[in-house]
């Protein structure tokens, strides 16, 4: 009986590395590693070089000089005396604000576009498709420079708000009216707004220079306090519910609890509305908010709201009309279908694109620097970066933060998402 | 006798109830189902009535004729009228948004790039032969018409005319030879539209047949892979080192060429082409290698790839192109001084790449595992099987998200303005703007820019659509 022969014992060539699948993956990489290594090499070399040749290097202590330059909208304080790293501050926020109006807004207009849009109503459908493939197809830059320059070439200026003794007399109007009963004035300057004020507030404490306004945090306490006995309320009408069949009438319990407390903490706080009026050359008193930083949320949560509105209209779609179908089968009537049947599923699909909108939108504030909104690119990169000369350190910051933004919305995003994704065992 | 009551004929069919028919039934179904239908068909009519009354007056008492705003106004003053637009601001502007600073007697050598532009994407937009060929013929006799309204001497019309003609020859005869056409148009629209030489050109075009030449010496004894990359490097060789003298050479002996125009001069529309078309062209390979990349089992390409992707996904596409016109200067050797439009053009398509490669990578994740392991079977290699199976299926699935990025990338061709580039939107319109006559114009010049970007994003989806209802092989 013969033995099975030995597998013969090949020796090793070189070209081997090349035709054998089981090292090729290894000369790859290898080549690759090298080819990297050599070209990260090269750029250093070169960093270095160019850096020696303009006498320069690489250091960040120029965060803690003098800023020098003042900037309009600032949410902690700021003078022209703080510093480089502070305005980068100021300037980070001021991009984060503009993304946070411009995501809940254009989360608004994308859900009752996408809605509207599949309605069987010819004209609304027909109209909303309008809206939708107009800011698809045009530059979000050309929305923004829109908005700014109509804003700040139609309207009036504000000495055109002026109302003297003898208009009054004679009964003719201002060549300017402000909205909304006398509350927002909107002139070419900027808008001014009511402000809220607290007569008697808690004052404020400083954590690390930055003031934390006490009685803000009392509300946001109060508010998130009364959410949460909302939400016993409810569970208890639930097991009531699931008991005895009956459900208890909870809808003016649930107002109570939302509101009353708030409202409550307000009024004993002193809240009133501090109404912009005009006196001398301007408007006093209120919030002015620049064009700017307006015309960038407009602009933003318009362009974006468009792309919302498609994915929820596709999210809606996704959903087969088995589902609702069913439902009615049971007898659910059509709003509770919607908010039981379609939406939790419709969710699932909308979720992840809508994820990479509010990214693109927080990536597209940078576009503000086409209407000079001071925001984390026009400090710490344009303003700073101009000042001090450090174009590389100015520039690694600003790229880092802002992967670190991305990087964050993503990931409590995809939080969001594996909670509402479909359970699947 | 008979039974008289039973009828014998069929009644003629009695007309549907004036609520079931016609314009009435569709306006029940349509816009007045219910009451809530019926509110917003009131909103929407109210709606598009205040916006007809706002803006028709304004479309109505259009000026076409005036050599400044205020001049227009004074027309439309004299008109009656309360506000007009004033589109002379674009009959007197319309060279510049779109050709920036484009010498005015050469451009024709932007329209004639633009025509074989669609010359050379006949092969690679329709398949269907004939459709190619019309497309050509369209294009040739649309191309030459405007070379002729923009004044172009007529000599350079004659040879127009006799290239369209051949080109259309070829489309009609032999249109697979069309690609070859598609090939060379990079080097043809680099040689029109910034002139000098044309060995330029045609030296770089001699590193391709070094190639070529080393491949066909070395396959038989050294095999495919070695082969081809003795061939790149051979090539490469030749680049850096003895181009210069080739064109060198050649210019000496034959000085043939066309004037050169300086990258500062480009502007408008035909930058935002050129960045546009050059990127999508470019970024798509790119953006196939990434997501290949990405999906590899080896972890030192997955990893580059991935860094990659995220990191270029994460930042904003402003500051990649203040790197591209700030910090360029600091990464390459001193005294390297690159033209910027190029420099704009690289980062654009590193920027869609990464993009593209997660659109495609979305694709390949929704093939079916048994499309690989079929692959598998059949005994193709990675690439071949990558080539015949996975890719056009891949590609397939996600022409949408393709076709949207490419959409992306053209509207962002408006932010080179802001590395001080001449683009349509910003960086005209703001000259436009500075200039004493039209101070204080902005709907026109917006809306003008506006509908021309929308009519090639809207074609462009359009055509996506299209192309998807046509590459449909599922069962219907």
């Amino acid at each position: 009986m013969a033995l099975a022969s030995e597998a013969p014992k090949e020796s090793f060539r070189l070209s081997m590395l090349i035709y054998d699948t089981r090292y090729r993956s290894m000369t790859i990489q290898v080549v690759v590693l090298i080819l990297v290594l050599l070209f990260v090499g090269w750029l250093a070399d070169n960093t270095i070089q160019n850096l020696a040749a303009k006498d320069k290097d690489i250091n960040f202590g120029f965060l803690w000089n003098r800023a020098g330059y003042d900037i309009e909208q600032q949410l902690i304080p700021y003078t022209n005396d703080s510093t480089h790293g502070r305005a980068a501050i100021i300037g980070l926020l001021n991009t984060l604000v503009v993304a946070f109006f411009g995501c809940v807004f254009a989360t608004i207009i994308g859900v009752f576009v996408g809605v509207l849009r599949l309605s069987n109503n010819w004209l609304v459908s027909r109209l909303m498709t309008v809206y939708v493939e107009a800011f698809r197809n045009v530059p979000l830059l050309l929305w923004i420079i829109l908005v700014f320059v109509v804003m700040s070439e139609t309207r009036p200026q504000p000495r055109d708000f002026r109302v003297t003794d003898e208009m009054i007399a004679s009964g003719t109007e201002p060549a300017a009216k402000m909205w909304f009963w006398d509350s927002v004035a909107v002139t070419n300057r900027g808008t001014d707004l009511p402000a809220p004020v607290l007569d008697r507030g808690l004052g404020s404490i400083d954590i690390g220079s930055v003031p934390v306004n006490l009685s803000v945090l009392l509300t946001l306490a109060v508010i998130v306090a009364s959410v949460l006995a909302n939400r016993a309320l409810l569970r208890r009408a639930r097991a009531i519910q699931e008991e005895t069949g009956e459900r208890p009438v909870t809808w003016w319990k649930s107002l109570a609890i939302l509101f009353l407390p708030t409202i409550a903490l307000l009024m004993a706080l002193g809240f009133h509305l501090d109404y912009p009026v005009f006196k001398g050359f301007n408007f006093q008193g209120g919030i002015s908010v620049m064009h700017s930083f307006t015309a960038l949320v407009i602009a933003l949560s318009l362009y974006t709201g468009a792309f919302i509105a498609e994915i929820v209209r596709a999210g809606i779609m996704a959903i087969s009309r088995g589902q609702s179908e069913a439902a009615f089968a049971l007898g659910l009537r059509p709003g509770r279908t919607m908010s039981l049947i379609i939406l939790p599923q419709a969710l699932r699909v909308i979720i992840p694109p809508l994820i990479s909108q509010y990214l693109n939108l927080t990536k597209n504030t940078s576009l503000g620097i086409a209407v000079s909104y001071l925001d984390l690119r026009g400090t710490l990169g344009g303003i700073t970066l101009n000042q001090t000369g450090r174009e590389l350190e100015c520039m690694l910051l600003m790229m880092l933060t802002y992967l670190i933004i991305s990087l964050i919305i993503s990931s409590l995003m995809n939080v969001f998402n594996s909670s509402v994704k479909l359970k699947e065992r | 006798m008979s039974n008289s009551y039973v009828r014998t004929q069929m009644l003629p069919p009695q007309e549907a109830p004036i609520g079931e028919r016609g314009a009435i039934k569709w306006l029940r179904d349509n816009l007045f189902s219910g009451p809530l239908n019926s509110l917003l068909t009131i909103l929407g009519l109210l709606v598009v009535f205040y916006l007809v009354k706002l803006s028709l007056p304004w479309w109505l008492n259009s000026v076409w004729n005036a050599n400044s705003l205020g001049e227009c106004r004074d027309i439309v003053a004299a008109a009656g009228g309360e506000s007009g637009a004033c589109w002379a601001v674009i009959k007197a502007r319309w060279h510049q948004y779109i050709f920036g600073f484009y010498p005015q007697d050469a451009y024709w050598r932007p329209v004639l790039a633009f025509g074989l532009m669609f010359v050379a994407l006949a092969p690679v937009l329709y398949w269907n032969d004939r459709k190619g060929a019309i497309m050509v013929a369209l294009t040739a006799a649309l191309t030459v018409l405007s070379m002729v309204l923009l004044n172009t001497p007529g000599t350079v019309d004659l040879v127009a005319i006799v290239i369209m003609a051949a080109l259309f020859a070829v489309a009609w005869l032999m249109p697979k030879k069309l690609i070859f056409v598609t090939l060379l148009y990079p080097f043809v629209a680099f040689f029109l539209l910034w002139g000098g030489p044309v060995w330029k050109g045609v030296a770089t075009l001699l590193g391709f047949a070094v190639i070529v030449v080393v491949y066909r010496l070395l396959q038989s004894r050294l095999g495919v892979v070695v082969a081809t990359a003795a061939g790149v490097v051979a090539a490469a060789v030749y680049w850096i080192v003895l181009q210069g003298y080739v064109t060198g050479a050649l210019t000496a002996i034959l000085p043939i060429g066309l004037p050169a125009v300086s990258s500062d001069q480009f502007g408008g529309f035909l930058l935002a082409f050129i960045i546009g078309v050059t990127a999508i062209a470019c970024s798509l390979p790119l953006g196939v290698l990434l997501a290949l990349g990405r999906r590899s089992d080896m972890l030192l390409i997955k990893t580059l790839s991935v860094g990659f992707i995220e990191f270029v996904r994460g930042v904003p596409l402003i500051t990649l192109l203040f790197t591209a016109s700030l910090l360029l200067q600091y990464f390459l050797p001193p005294q390297t001084n690159f033209d910027l439009i190029l420099r704009v053009i690289i980062l654009v398509t590193l920027f869609s790449a990464a993009y593209l490669a997660e659109v495609i990578r979305g694709g390949l994740a929704a093939l079916p595992r048994g499309q690989y392991e079929a692959a598998d079977a059949l005994g193709l290699d990675y690439w071949q099987a990558q080539r015949l199976i996975i890719m056009p299926q891949a590609l397939k699935i996600s022409i949408p998200g393709i076709v949207s990025t490419f959409i992306g990338l053209f509207k962002d061709t408006t932010l080179v303005s802001f590395v001080g580039l001449l683009d349509p939107l910003r960086g005209v319109t703001q000259i436009v703007r500075a200039d004493i006559n039209w101070k204080g114009i902005y709907w026109e010049p917006y809306i003008f820019v506006g509908v021309i970007f929308f009519l090639i994003c809207f074609g462009m989806s359009r055509y996506s659509m299209y192309l998807e209802r046509k590459l449909k092989t599922d069962h219907r």
